[in-house]
């Protein structure tokens, strides 16, 4: 008598939880359809500000195609949420928005819908360096073009003119014009090399010509610790042990405050800049310049890239035609273009940038000619192509390069090479990749 | 007596100093939520400004107030989570204690190994089986796991043993009460002063809870304070990290879990004053 109910009431317990279970499971089975007719609802994750009203003009004007975006935290964490939702089986949205750095690590994991057959044909409208950035030089298209980072260089122009600098043309004036303005307050620095941001440096490499991993039949091979990126890392090494530049990384509070306060009176960073700027430099307003970046060799001008990504359709969608048709009007339609440059403040990718940005961001106000900059780098940028394993050569520059500006010499930045180099071939031929060399 | 006092200085000295520990950086989340976003990381640290109120704004407006819906859903996720989890550490803890049945010290044993186990843990294996019945991106991603609280479970099965005497329950199975008006009648009220503490860790656990909502959840209308404002924070490298929101949301965040303890507090102290008598 005493014991009887002890189990019924475990049994119970049990039960509601499984009710709940049953419930809540909305019956996401349905097969893949082609019926034009069929209302289907896509999810989109992404982390570009005010998606959410660009989806809005697609969603007016096709009720059986409805996109609903959830806004994501940026880069890394939407990536890592999706390979882990492939990986249980569930749980991944319709489209993702996909940084150009992170496609050949979604592509092997599977993640990434082929979708050549509804948008291989937008090829022509964007820059060859970026359609390669979502075929990854194969017949499949793994996502269009949405957006794009060419490096641009800012600098604070009355601190230039006060020292009777103009912009630098390359790097050499650079290095002079950093020497000359910290020699003139030495609190005031051109710039930082920040040992948090590998994508920068990345693109800094692509510029001097590096691409660090490349495909040779059925092998990857890796060239990071080659000599365009030793040159680059002599070179910012260089100026951290002269001390000439900051050591410090970006995107800190401190860094933030540097740049507010105009300890900070430079920044090589890429076309998005201003909505940065406008955040962590408010009270410097109007006295920032754009330029095209400092070169290697002013005769050939080249450009790297820092951020820029695509937008994919998940292998785990059930509505993959439907999907491909968002994604494509969201890149290449010309209303679509402008509103991603409008409200979601990026630089689209699409050819057609240049036509619907025709004023200047708010930051930059003063000058007319910022778009006409940002065009000209994108037609500048050196191709690169990223490997699979991005994220393990990423986080093994932080380690090593964050040791080597923590040390303050030029020798500790190029060794930082040989060990990103044999973390990444290693990492490679544990992952089961043939490498090659 | 010179013994005496000297001891009881040092002490009130520890104790102040512990207290300033804790208390520092409440005091800082209050006075950074006063300043502006120019002034946050350039001002004095303790120099208080007078921008609480637009940043309370600033906070608002963030795409169309999503920062109270996560309020709202973390309210919701810790309130029935830790309502749910008290029941159920109540029943289970309530028939550990006072029913014998085959396997009864195996199942308390694996609780208590739940103890030993942290939450962080859990969260992987938990949403990958939850994604094979496709219920992750749900709300009930995050109450599913919360419900089960083996703390819970072990402390009710604690205060069970120790304040429903059995004679009580015999006298209402004698009075011809089922188990169930037992338990809901005689053994719920006995145990509440337990049951209050139960709640108030569960409450306060799901509350602060960040690791299993952030693996769970992919609609940011879903999440809960925690995860949306480390959002804020990782805006992408082309946008800047909104520090004073997120301050500012910090600070509004805690204001609920201090008026929790506030007004639960008097049964937190008969608890454990109860408890040290009992024992």
């Amino acid at each position: 008598m005493k014991t009887k109910y002890a189990p019924l009431m475990a049994a119970l317990t049990a039960a509601a939880l499984f009710t709940g279970t049953a419930c809540s499971n909305s019956g996401s089975s349905s097969e893949q359809t082609t019926d034009p007719n069929e209302k289907v609802s896509l999810t989109y994750w992404t982390w570009a500000p005010n998606m959410d009203k660009v989806a809005a003009a697609w969603n007016a004007k096709n009720p059986n195609i409805q996109v609903t975006v959830n806004k994501q935290d940026g880069g890394d964490p939407a990536v890592t949420k999706l390979l882990t939702a492939i990986k249980a089986g569930s749980g991944a949205p319709d489209i993702m928005q996909a940084e150009y750095q992170k496609i050949p690590t979604l592509v092997s994991a599977d993640a990434l819908a082929d979708i050549a057959a509804d948008a291989g044909s937008l090829k022509d409208k964007f820059p060859a360096g970026a359609w390669n950035g979502v075929t990854l030089g194969s017949d499949a298209v793994y996502g269009v073009p949405q957006d794009s980072g060419p490096l641009m260089f800012f600098y604070r122009a009355d601190v230039f003119e006060k020292n009777g600098l103009s912009a630098p043309k390359t790097w050499d004036e650079y290095a002079t014009a950093a020497e000359k303005i910290h020699k003139a307050n030495p609190k005031q620095y051109l710039g930082t090399f920040s040992a948090t941001d590998a994508g920068l440096f990345t693109g800094l490499a692509q510029q001097a010509g590096a691409s660090w991993w490349g495909v040779q039949g059925d092998a990857w091979s890796v060239a990071i610790d080659e000599p365009n990126t030793q040159k680059v890392a002599a070179y910012w090494g260089g100026l951290v042990e002269k001390g000439v530049i900051d050591n410090k990384p970006m995107y800190t509070p401190e860094w933030n405050a540097a740049l507010n306060d105009g300890t900070q009176v430079g920044w090589v960073s890429a076309v998005w800049a201003p909505g940065v700027l406008e955040g962590s430099a408010k009270d410097t307003k109007g006295k920032w310049k754009a330029a095209a970046m400092p070169q290697w060799d002013a005769a050939a001008p080249a450009t790297g890239a820092w951020g820029g990504s695509a937008t994919s359709v998940t292998t785990q969608s059930k509505h993959k035609k439907q999907a491909a048709q968002f994604v494509s009007w969201l890149n290449s339609d010309p209303e679509a273009v402008k509103l991603l440059a409008t409200e979601a403040s990026v630089y689209p990718a699409s050819n057609d940038a240049a036509s619907v940005l025709t004023s200047p961001p708010a930051f930059f106000a003063d000058q007319a000619d910022y778009y006409a900059i940002a065009a000209e780098a994108s037609k500048q940028m050196k191709p690169f192509t990223y490997g699979p394993n991005v994220n393990v050569a990423y986080s093994a520059f932080n380690d090593a390069f964050g040791k080597a500006a923590e040390s303050k010499k030029a020798s500790a930045f190029t060794e930082s090479l040989t060990t990103m180099q044999k973390t990444t071939v290693d990492d490679l031929k544990n992952a089961g990749f043939n490498v090659a060399g | 007596m010179s013994l005496k006092k000297g001891r009881s200085k040092t002490a009130t000295a520890l104790l102040l100093l512990g207290a300033a520990y804790c208390l520092l950086p409440v005091l800082w989340v209050l006075i950074a939520s006063s300043k502006s976003s120019g002034e946050l990381f350039s001002t004095f640290t303790l120099a208080p400004s007078t921008h609480l109120f637009d940043n309370l704004a600033d906070l608002s407006g963030y795409r169309d107030g999503l920062y109270w819906r996560w309020m709202a859903n973390t309210a919701l996720y810790a309130g029935v989570g830790a309502a749910a989890s008290t029941l159920i550490s109540a029943m289970a803890g309530f028939a550990l204690a006072k029913f014998d049945f085959p396997g009864k010290s195996a199942v308390f044993n694996v609780i208590l190994a739940g103890v030993l186990v942290p939450g962080v843990l859990l969260a992987i294996p938990q949403y990958l089986l939850l994604a094979k019945v496709g219920m992750t991106n749900t709300y009930w991603a995050v109450l599913l796991p919360s419900f089960i609280s083996p703390y819970g479970i072990y402390l009710a099965r604690i205060f069970a043993a120790a304040s429903v005497p059995t004679e009580i329950l015999e006298a209402s199975r004698i009075d011809g009460a089922g188990d169930w008006r037992t338990f809901g009648t005689v053994v719920l009220p006995m145990m509440r002063t337990g049951l209050v503490t139960v709640f108030l860790f569960q409450f306060v656990a799901v509350w602060n809870n960040f690791m299993l909502p952030y693996i769970m959840l992919g609609d940011d209308r879903l999440y809960p304070i925690t995860v949306g404002l480390n959002g804020l924070l990782n805006q992408g490298a082309n946008q800047p990290a909104m520090y004073t929101a997120v301050v500012t949301g910090a600070l509004v965040s805690i204001i609920p879990l201090i008026a929790l303890f506030l007004t639960l507090q008097r049964y937190w102290q008969v608890d454990l004053a109860a408890g040290g008598v009992k024992a």
